[in-house]
């Protein structure tokens, strides 16, 4: 094995698997524009997990030994999930019987009135939530609505109310927010503060995309963007560091179910190892694995699900690496979509440019792309990218370990090629694709569901095309190749006029449906547009509105 | 001093430390419980069966109440949550008219229990025919009031007659949600005798008084109500809190402790109404040169099941449909249909900015139909400028034979729309773009920029004529410190900033001196909602009122102390000079307390001029104009309809700004809401009527990067002619309109992709799907 690298997303992702199907016996070929499904949109979602059809009692849960987080390190590994331990705006916190389901906003909220971190969506979508979190792969902001308490153990949590000095003077974004005017209703305000206090202590200065993840409804941004650029000079206030210091010298890095089986299985583990979450997910294929928490925040916090059996896949180190093998780059599940953007922008910067607009950077910092697989969803936008590399996919169940093509996996509407226990670890791509290339198509350019994702990846010799890999999501019930199309461009020069030509094959590849973000006939229209595209952005002209400036 | 200084919103550093505290995070006793309504899944029915055994047994539920179990301890009759018909009741009675009607009510120890248990109801349906439409309406007939209104002036079929040229079309227009971020919620305390104190994130405190106390047989002094700021209104909170405010009364009465009611999101978006889509279809008669002649609207709104504020939404389309232009010849038809979806509401603009964007259709058509800039077709039919001659005039028709007047009849006196358009063309280079946009167009196949400008006028005043008024309550204690209160609602406005700037500057104070207090019914009653724009012209008048009256006590008491006349207290940077001696405002107030003189008064202020007679279109509904314009570029893909705001330019009239860092931050937030209407955001019900957009994952407002990438904002600053609080304008509502014109720049690339043949006649909201069918169809052209 080659070196790993990136190790960003190490503990901080994790990896899913992904049921049968059988959630909500949602039947996509019955969406039409005039049926759309209700609750259709926790379908649409980002990460991933093993989804139940459940009418078991809700978890019970013993209570476990307490402990001071000083004692946690020697003794973590005989923790098991009810108990909890972090850093709260500086101050150590242990909880013990914690229900696996309950989220970090609903506590703070009601458990320690610290009310300055506000619901607004209750689905990640808006930001007004976004607290910091600090452990070993550094200051991320996430959306504290969809984040489960046993997903911060071990780790640093840093609220609006613990953004300014203990002395009471503010951040610097907290100053220019104020000098700049950029709260109004202030009710976004929280969020965007503590999206901007991260970017800051990250030196991140790309604020479009910092805050893409945060909607604001009064100030039409402007005076928010002049407030971050104004704040990018001011040096990291001391209190701002020390949660990083603190992870790293005193909080264990997770906390193992010690795989424990059968009747006396804990029903929540966070293990540390795959052969762990191996073992103990054969022994119950009815659990939920929870990695990001980003779907299956939506399926608690709106649909009201009971699951009984949970683990939070987090703790897994070795499943959040990406790996250098020569030729190719393995991915773990667990790496979350943010470092994999990071990770692709050398090797691939226009599958890194598209999940730029993947979700939000709060999102990206919790999903993982094994959950992104694994949900199955027909529009995640990794598959279709990653189907056009030629990934292979990696699975495993109890010892036994299988790969097949991403696309192979995908066998129908919410249906994967998945057995009972089994999950999955990874993927593995090609380092070098100069071709590929990734349109997402969406109502709103960031942070929105695409309604059409097209990514193509074509090699040439002598000017002809000897391979061609095209996939994308939305126009069918899984993430699809364009066969018909792939077939007639071998042996063709990638022209505009060729591409033209042959672009109403895309009827053969794909019957696409209607829905609230796109009617079939703009589906279709706009996939076989994004073949032409193909043709002139490998010809080098201007094809994204993104491109022009005035 | 004070006033006219831009100076931050006075909550401004609590919010950035998240100790602004809004009506969720009000700590209540332990006891409090928590509702939840369950959902009508039918749009159109009889209830026939309805099992909510599930509910109750369902953790921590406390009650359930439905129409068909309502306890005997409350009032017989089902409240109703109406602010207008009467035609709302609180739970369904029987008939269910939308999907997302509220039929049953959970109390529970917990808001996710109650939102748990509600979820569990199993109620089955006889279903009815459903209207959803615009056109099932107009089938059956389903409106509000007898027929149409129409409001007419001169003889506009003649005039279209006459005309040389007639452009006609249809053009349809979605709704928008408000998207308040902090979504709708109450609570209520039950107090001693019945009686009861309300906490609510709404517009309007007295309207939810009034409802809480009409529900349960209270006079109104039995109810508090109290609203300290909302996140977000929008004019979604005039009236959609009334649901939640009485549900939690009705909570509290029936078990005697607090009860909690807030809408999760998709609830929120699934039970409340929203900006109302409209189809507006037109036909014009200009000459060569572009000029109006005569002008045919018809209206259709569609409203939704109960009337809400529908008919005065509607009312103000027919007053906008003007716009800048003079108009001599139009006849305005109004539909104001009622269909099985959510009863549509106020949103900023409150229907102007519909009527507004008919007449901008109208302008760009013509503009086509005789192939000049469009700026110049608009400048063209522009009412007459202001003269200097008439300012200040009180009556202008005595004095000024020719001046011109609106389709309702009203002189405009104040136009300074095309001095602002022409000041607006240099500082943005429009002329200069134009033309480089249509070089950069034609070598380039692909991608295609456009631009436009379009002008707002805006008629300031509430159009229900009596609600132009407002009270203040304004305190001075005997160490000086200062309290104020008023019957205007916070939301992010910057309100109370205003206000206390104003309330400062009458007592030479800085305005930090001024302590600013919740809204609350208690002290000011009667308030009108925080709604028209109207919010600093009348709250500031009051409060500028009550604040003289004290400072001409504490003048007088010095004056006779010191004994010089009255009229020579100076009141200034803290300090009051009388006598040529200089005392500190707190020994004052001292020594005027201590002499006996009353440190308390209440303000009032009406609105003059104004009449209106809204069956007959005829009157003065406003007192004046706001004005503005904006140039806004874009750049479409031709292949995928994408679209990116590449710069907005605007000019805005704010008569003398209160404050106009806050104006600024109005002006920038109400044009990306705007263009946010017209372009990404897209309302979607199915076939059924379940609206599939209730959730920020499907609905998508403006996000950062959406805002223009080069977005300069300026000032209008000339004082109002009329005498308004420091002469300024007001600002809540008319920037929102400047968003039309990224609209037409968008229809402008579109057309960019044509041979000049065929009008593109895109409907709004110009998403990328509409884009591309547009374009193809220039396309078809070429």
């Amino acid at each position: 094995m080659g070196a790993q690298v990136d190790e960003s997303g190490i503990r901080h992702a994790t990896s899913l698997t992904n049921g049968q199907g059988k959630g909500k016996a949602h039947d996509y070929a019955a969406i039409t524009k005039s049926d759309i499904l209700i609750g259709d949109k926790v379908m649409l979602a980002r990460t991933a997990f093993a989804m139940l059809d459940t009418t078991m009692p809700r978890p019970r849960f013993t209570p476990h030994r307490m402990g001071a987080i000083g004692q946690m390190q020697k003794k973590a590994a005989r923790l098991t999930m009810t108990e909890v331990a972090f850093l709260l705006n500086g101050t150590q916190v242990v909880l013990t019987g914690v229900s696996p389901t309950r989220t970090l906003l609903d506590y703070l909220r009601e458990d320690r009135a610290l009310c300055g971190t506000k619901e607004g969506c209750n689905e990640g979508d808006c930001g007004a939530c976004t607290v910091i979190v600090t452990d070993g792969g550094g200051a991320k902001a996430l959306n504290a609505c969809i984040l489960f308490l046993p997903q911060l153990d071990g780790k640093a949590i840093r609220t609006v109310e613990g953004i300014a000095a203990p002395d009471g003077t503010p951040h610097p974004v907290q100053r220019e927010m104020h000098r700049h005017h950029g709260s109004q209703c202030g009710f976004c305000t929280p969020g965007f503060v503590a999206s901007m206090a991260a970017a800051h202590l990250n030196g991140d200065t790309d604020h479009d995309t910092t805050l893409a993840g945060n909607l604001c409804r009064c100030t039409g941004y402007a005076p928010i963007i002049r407030a971050a650029k104004a704040a990018e000079s001011a040096p990291v206030p001391d209190h701002m560091k020390t949660d990083a210091a603190f992870i790293l010298a005193q909080i264990p890095s997770g906390v193992s179910g010690e795989g424990r089986e059968g009747a006396d299985s804990p029903l929540s583990i966070r293990p540390q190892t795959i052969d762990e979450l191996a073992s103990w997910y054969l022994a119950n294929p009815d659990a939920t694995l929870i990695g990001g928490a980003t779907d299956v925040g939506l399926w608690v916090n709106k649909m009201h699900r009971d699951l009984p059996k949970t683990a939070f896949l987090n703790g897994i180190a070795e499943m959040a690496q990406i790996t250098d093998l020569g030729d190719h780059l393995h991915i773990g599940a667990g790496v979350t979509v943010e470092a994999l953007r990071l990770a692709m922008a050398a090797p691939h910067p226009s599958f890194s440019e598209m999940l730029r607009r993947y979700a939000s950077t709060q999102i990206r910092n919790a999903a993982t792309i094994g959950g992104n697989i694994a949900n199955g969803s027909p529009i995640g936008d990794g598959p279709p990218a990653l189907i056009a590399l030629g990934a292979m996919l990696h699975l495993r169940q109890g010892q036994v370990t299988r790969d097949l093509p991403l696309e192979d996996f995908f066998l129908d509407y919410r249906k994967q090629d998945r057995r009972l226990g089994e999950f999955v670890t990874g993927v593995t791509i090609p380092k070098a694709a100069p071709n590929l290339r990734c349109y997402k198509i969406s109502k709103r350019f960031d942070q929105d569901i695409s309604a059409v994702c097209g990514c193509f990846n074509i090699e040439t010799q002598g000017g002809k095309i000897t391979t061609a890999r095209i996939a994308f999501g939305g126009m069918a019930g899984v993430p699809k190749r364009a066969a018909a199309i792939e077939a007639a461009l071998i042996g063709q020069a990638l022209t505009p006029d060729t591409a033209a030509q042959i672009a109403p094959l895309m009827e053969q590849d794909f019957t696409p449906l209607s829905d609230m973000r796109a009617s079939a006939a703009y589906r279709l229209t706009t996939a076989q547009n994004l073949l032409i595209r193909y043709a002139h952005d490998l010809a080098g002209a201007k094809t994204s509105v993104v491109e022009v400036r005035v | 001093m004070s006033m006219g200084a831009p100076l931050p919103h006075d909550s401004a550093l609590m919010q950035l430390a998240g100790s602004a505290r809004y009506t969720d995070d009000i700590p209540l006793p332990a006891s409090t419980l928590h509702l939840a309504f369950g959902l009508s899944t039918c749009a159109h029915g009889t209830i026939t069966a309805m099992d909510l055994s599930a509910v109750r047994a369902s953790e921590g539920v406390v009650a359930v109440l439905s129409h068909l179990d309502w306890p005997a301890s409350l009032p017989a009759e089902m409240p109703d949550c109406s602010p207008s018909a009467h035609d709302e009741p609180l739970l369904a009675t029987g008939l269910v008219h939308y999907i997302g009607q509220p039929v049953f009510l959970v109390i529970a120890t917990s808001h996710h229990l109650a939102r748990r248990a509600a979820a569990k109801g199993k109620i089955t349906y006889g279903e009815l025919p459903a209207l959803l439409t615009i056109d099932d309406a107009l089938a059956a007939n389903s409106r509000f009031e007898q027929g149409p209104i129409v409001w007419a002036k001169g003889d506009a079929s003649a005039a279209i007659t006459s005309a040389p040229h007639v452009v006609e079309g249809v053009f349809n227009v979605g709704g928008q949600e408000h998207f308040y971020l902090e979504g709708q919620v109450a609570a209520a305390l039950p107090l001693e005798g019945g009686d009861f104190h309300i906490y609510s994130s709404t517009q309007h405190p007295s309207e939810i008084q009034h409802k809480v106390a009409h529900a349960f047989h209270l006079p109104m002094s039995a109810v508090r109500v109290e609203v300290r700021r909302m996140g977000g209104g929008f004019g979604g909170k005039e009236s959609q809190g009334n649901a939640l405010a009485i549900a939690c009364a009705i909570g509290a009465r029936l078990t005697g402790r607090p009860c909690k009611m807030r809408y999760d999101r998709d609830d929120d978006m699934m039970i409340t109404g929203k900006r109302h889509d409209c189809r507006i279809s037109y036909r014009a008669g200009h000459d060569d040169d572009g000029r109006l002649i005569g002008l045919e609207f018809t209206h259709y709104f569609r409203c939704g099941w109960a009337q809400d504020l529908s008919l005065p939404v509607a009312d103000r389309a027919m007053l906008h449909s003007d716009n800048c232009y003079h108009i001599p010849h139009i006849a305005i038809t109004s539909h104001r249909l009622k269909t099985n979806t959510q009863s549509a509401t106020a949103f900023r603009g409150f229907g102007g900015p519909q009527g507004m964007i008919g007449m901008e259709r109208v302008m760009d058509h013509i503009a086509f139909a005789v192939g000049r800039d469009p700026s110049a077709v608009r400048r063209l039919n522009f009412y007459r400028a202001a003269s200097a001659a008439d300012a200040f005039g009180e009556d202008i028709l005595a004095r000024v034979k020719d001046v011109q007047t609106t389709p309702f009849h009203m002189p405009v006196e104040d136009f300074v729309g095309d001095e602002i358009v022409a000041r607006l063309k240099e500082t943005s280079g429009y002329g200069a773009r134009r033309a480089e946009i249509a070089a950069w167009n034609a070598a380039s196949p692909i991608l295609k920029r456009g631009i436009a400008l379009t002008p707002v006028k805006f008629g300031i005043s509430f159009t229900l004529t009596w609600l132009n008024q407002a009270g203040a309550l304004v305190h001075v204690y005997q160490d000086g410190s200062v309290q104020l209160n008023h019957g205007g609602t916070e939301m992010g406005q910057g309100l109370n900033q205003k206000v206390a700037q104003v309330v400062a500057g009458v007592f030479g104070l800085d305005t930090g001196a001024v302590k600013i207090t919740a809204t609350d019914t208690a002290k000011v009653p009667n308030t009108s909602a925080t709604a028209a724009s109207s919010g600093s012209d009348l709250n500031g008048m009051a409060a500028r009122n009550a604040a003289e009256t004290i400072r001409a006590r504490m003048a007088e008491f010095l004056a006779g102390k010191l004994g010089v006349e009255a009229a020579s207290v100076r009141f200034d940077g803290g300090q009051v000079r009388a006598g040529g001696e200089v005392f500190g405002f707190a020994q004052v107030a001292a020594w005027a307390y201590q002499a006996r003189v009353s440190l308390s008064s209440t303000g009032y202020y009406a609105t003059p001029k104004i009449t209106w007679d809204r069956v007959n279109g005829r009157g003065r509904p406003f007192l004046y104009f706001a004005y503005g314009a904006a140039v806004t570029e874009v750049v479409i893909d031709t292949l995928t309809g994408e679209n990116r705001i590449l710069r907005a330019d605007m000019l805005h009239d704010t008569g003398s700004p209160l404050n106009p860092a806050l104006d600024i931050g109005q002006i920038e937030g109400a044009y990306v809401q705007g263009a946010g209407w017209l372009t990404m955001e897209e309302l979607v019900w199915d076939a059924k009527g379940a609206l599939k957009t209730h959730a920020p994952s499907t609905y998508k407002i403006p996000a950062c990067a959406d805002r223009p990438a080069v977005f300069n904002v300026d000032l209008w600053n000339r004082p109002n002619r009329e005498d308004t609080i420091g002469r300024s304008k007001a600002v809540g509502e008319p920037p929102f309109m400047l968003g039309i014109s990224a609209f037409f720049a968008l229809r402008d690339a579109v057309a960019a992709c044509g041979d000049g043949s065929r009008y593109p006649a895109m409907d709004a909201p110009a998403t990328p799907e509409r884009i591309l069918a547009a374009v193809q169809e220039q396309q078809q052209n070429v």
